[in-house]
């Protein structure tokens, strides 16, 4: 998926299924489109998949000339190295992460911090209160999510790539307090993640949100707008964007 | 032919890509001989100043790296490799660089109460702007946006080397060039249609 990122400007995400595997022909045409970063998530992690998604990163490599992170299902660094010297300039882990959190800081030791994004699915158990889900959102933690990301820090996580499961799939728009909730524990850039649906919903996730980038996903890939229709509209709003 | 060396702890793969897609044929090398006959050198870099410097001693590279420079062949250092040209890093304890250029790398300025968000390392898409007409910038106008990751910057000792800068909390130097030695602190084979300008730019000298 593409990704708006703002350190200073703010920029657009975008995410794809590692399925583009296939058609990495999508990853040029992003960079074409004015992404300012690519995610993969590879949804179907397996011994195979792992593989072919070190296939996937030495492809992207060779035709589109954006950042790109690369993620699900890593579990050690060994497999994190493999898909970064594939070309990925990083790799996101989530459930290896929660499960061993010194994952996070040797994968930091070993390869930057800059390289190494903590990806959290957090769902909504109260107003002021997320929960860490696992395995895609199928299992709960008990652990807070405003808590996990702050650790992450600790640990040596250079990114958070938060993704709100009430949000994802809904467009209904990002869970703007939890985006705002993290942002505020962390010192390191967020990626708002899940829900969005137009323009309102990125604009309220890098301005009320705090985030440093908005994922997006569906509404690009079918069609309901282009990133260069998203960052126009972003920057008249007054967000400054690579357009 | 571009002459890509490994100092051991880089990826050069995008590089090597970004060069291949524009047209140039590239190697890439941890040879001392090889890079002392390169008409055209790039030197990408990742990773911690001191650890680079290692590696790029431990490979005998330094000599043949700084004779290339003298000598006049076109040389491009990406990333910390803009910083290994200068005499010292204060990145993790004080470690002396190349010293082709003089100055010295210094930590970017941390977050402050005015300025809450300012995150380290630098990381996403900042604006160039450009002091003075240089070949590496050719054709590129002023606030063309490029990616950077990193903690460090340079500050050169002659700030006539500065071929473009950037702002992160402060104005830095993004990008020095003095005759044939070039290099930038951002990402060009990351930097999209701009990247790819700066690169085929420099294959082009």
């Amino acid at each position: 998926m593409p990704a708006t990122r703002s350190s200073a400007p703010r920029s657009t995400t975008m995410q794809a299924p590692t399925n583009w595997c296939f058609s990495t022909s999508r990853a040029a045409f992003y960079d074409h489109a004015g992404a300012d970063e690519l995610v993969f998530l590879d949804i179907t992690a397996s011994h195979e998949r792992r593989e072919m998604v070190a296939e996937l990163a030495a492809r992207v490599t060779e035709e589109a000339f954006i950042p790109f992170t690369v993620g699900g299902g890593l579990k050690t660094t060994v497999e994190m190295g493999a898909v970064l010297a594939a070309g990925a300039d990083k790799i996101f882990i989530n459930t290896a992460a929660h499960q061993t959190p010194e994952l996070i800081a040797e994968g930091a030791a070993r390869f930057g911090v800059q390289c190494i994004v903590v990806a959290i699915d957090a769902k909504r158990r109260g107003d002021n209160s997320w929960e860490v889900f696992l395995h895609g959102g199928r299992t709960p933690t008990g652990t807070d999510a405003v808590e996990w990301a702050a650790r992450a820090e600790e640990l040596g996580a250079g990114e958070i790539l938060l993704t709100s499961m009430d949000g994802d799939g809904t467009q209904a728009g990002y869970d703007i307090a939890l985006t705002r909730a993290v942002a505020g524990a962390v010192k390191i850039p967020v990626i708002a993640s899940g829900g969005a649906g137009n323009v309102d919903h990125i604009y309220d996730a890098l301005t009320q949100g705090r985030a440093e980038a908005a994922l997006v996903a569906s509404i690009v890939h079918y069609g309901t707008c282009t990133i260069r229709q998203i960052k126009e509209e972003l920057r008249a709003r007054g967000v400054e964007v690579r357009l | 032919m571009i002459t890509i060396v490994d100092c051991g702890i880089n990826n050069l793969r995008s590089v090597e890509k970004a060069f291949e897609h524009l047209g140039h044929a590239t190697q890439v090398t941890r040879d001392p001989g090889v890079a002392a006959r390169a008409d055209k050198i790039v030197l990408p870099g990742v990773g911690a100043f001191g650890a680079a410097m290692k590696n790029l001693r431990d490979a005998e590279l330094v000599e043949p790296l700084l004779d290339r420079i003298a000598a006049g062949a076109p040389f491009l250092g990406i990333c910390l490799a803009l910083q290994l040209l200068f005499d010292w890093s204060e990145e993790l304890g004080l470690h002396a660089g190349l010293g082709a250029l003089s100055g010295k790398v210094v930590r970017l300025p941390d977050a402050t109460p005015q300025n809450p968000d300012l995150k380290i390392p630098h990381m996403g898409w900042s604006p160039l702007h450009f002091p003075r007409p240089t070949r590496l910038f050719a054709g590129l106008d002023d606030g063309a946006m490029v990616y950077f990751v990193h903690s460090y910057h340079v500050q050169p000792d002659d700030g006539e080397v500065v071929a473009a800068s950037s702002t992160h909390g402060a104005e830095f130097v993004a990008a020095i060039e003095r005759d044939n030695l070039m290099a930038v602190q951002f990402h060009p084979e990351k930097s999209s249609s701009v990247g790819l300008q700066i690169l085929q730019n420099f294959a082009r000298i």
